[in-house]
């Protein structure tokens, strides 16, 4: 065509077709991107802090377990998971919270009041009152909550609990 | 450097008579009622990768089914689009694909030499069919449920073998889990590549007679 077109018709629908195409292909492949990774985006903070009880009720110099129960929800999925911590007055004013997470394989230890150590039902770990290792195959003593992780508010006691 | 590394797949590859094959092939006068077929091409491809990414989150059991599709309309980002395709795309592609068959019909374009064409394009819409009964359960609402109730109690009022067919499509006497993941399996596996296969061959049948010219009045 003569005049003052210089794009051919067949090279006018070849680049309006790439165009469009590459348009409805971002509006739609955009979106898909982010519907994928979507999860990956989503940060999973789940701290809180736990109220165990009021300070008053534990007896000092016995370690006292206290139970609580953090729901998670992935997805459409709902678990809820139950923890436990070995609270014990060493004094007054002092306070130690242990975890009652065998730090070997992850069962649940007891205190046993005769031997006054913590024993792992699981493979025969024993621990300190304090928590150290005393025999058994436990890489590490068990997991304390101390410093800024323990608070006392109006008399009850609660812990910074990361996990869940 | 691009010239000769095309040059050298071209060879091998054949790349340019595929593309004067497929897309620069011959034509009759131009008209928009022929651009149906590749309008369906479309949507089936759309609604393959749409269906791909919704079976990121999807779960075909009764549990968890309609709870999924909660998540994925409300929790994921633009899961509302991805699914908005999905569910539009499918109703669309059963009007395009039966508007290309009106056409086909009406121009008389199911002749010789392209009777196998006509056929395969009727084994292509009842499959599309199949495609939207088997994803109108998928949600496991109550439309979904009681739809398909219905839609299988059909299929069992053949005489002799209805229940048998009832039995077969619903894997059981009862809509239940079996119903759903045996609709799940047929909805992204058994169709689709039925749909695939099928479709290779009408795209091949069209390539290799071309496209019929419109009826003329003076003949």
């Amino acid at each position: 065509m003569a005049g003052s077109h210089h794009i051919s018709r067949r090279d006018f629908i070849k680049i309006t077709t790439a165009a469009v195409g590459t348009v409805i292909g971002a509006a739609i492949g955009l979106p898909a991107i982010a519907f994928l990774i979507d999860p990956a985006l989503k940060a999973g903070k789940a701290d809180a802090w736990m109220p165990l009880g009021k300070l008053v009720d534990f007896e000092v110099g016995k370690p006292t377990l206290a139970t609580f129960t953090r729901s998670k929800v992935n997805g459409w999925e709902k678990s809820v998971n139950s923890y436990g911590v070995f609270v014990l007055r060493t004094s007054d004013t002092e306070t130690l919270v242990l975890s009652n997470k065998c730090t070997h394989l992850g069962c649940h230890v007891n205190w046993n009041v005769d031997k006054q150590e913590y024993i792992c039902p699981c493979h025969d770990a024993q621990f300190g009152i304090n928590g150290d290792v005393l025999g058994g195959p436990p890489p590490r003593p068990l997991d304390r909550f101390s410093g800024d992780q323990v608070k006392v508010e109006d008399g009850t006691l609660l812990i910074h609990f990361l996990e869940g | 450097m691009w010239n000769k590394l095309f040059a050298w797949l071209d060879e091998r590859l054949a790349l340019n008579d595929l593309y004067k094959a497929t897309l620069d092939r011959p034509e009759p006068k131009g008209n928009w009622w022929n651009t149906l077929g590749s309008a369906s091409l479309f949507l089936f491809l759309l609604q393959g990768a749409t269906g791909i990414f919704l079976s990121v989150y999807y779960t075909p059991s009764p549990d968890h089914a309609y709870d999924s599709i909660q998540y994925i309309m409300n929790g994921v980002a633009f899961g509302w689009l991805i699914r908005g395709i999905h569910h539009w795309g499918a109703s669309v592609m059963v009007l395009v694909v039966f508007i290309h068959m009106l056409r086909v019909f009406v121009t008389a374009s199911y002749k010789y030499p392209r009777e196998l064409t006509w056929m395969i394009g009727v084994g292509l819409l009842l499959c599309t069919l199949g495609m939207g009964f088997t994803g109108y359960l998928l949600p496991w609402n109550q439309k979904a449920y009681w739809a398909t109730t219905v839609g299988t109690a059909i299929a069992g009022s053949v005489p002799w073998i209805g229940s048998f067919i009832l039995k077969a499509l619903r894997g059981g006497p009862d809509l239940s889990a079996l119903t759903l993941s045996r609709f799940f399996a047929a909805h992204i596996w058994v169709l689709p590549a039925v749909l695939a296969g099928l479709i290779g061959v009408h795209l091949f049948l069209i390539i290799k007679h071309g496209e019929s010219e419109f009826p003329g009045k003076d003949e």
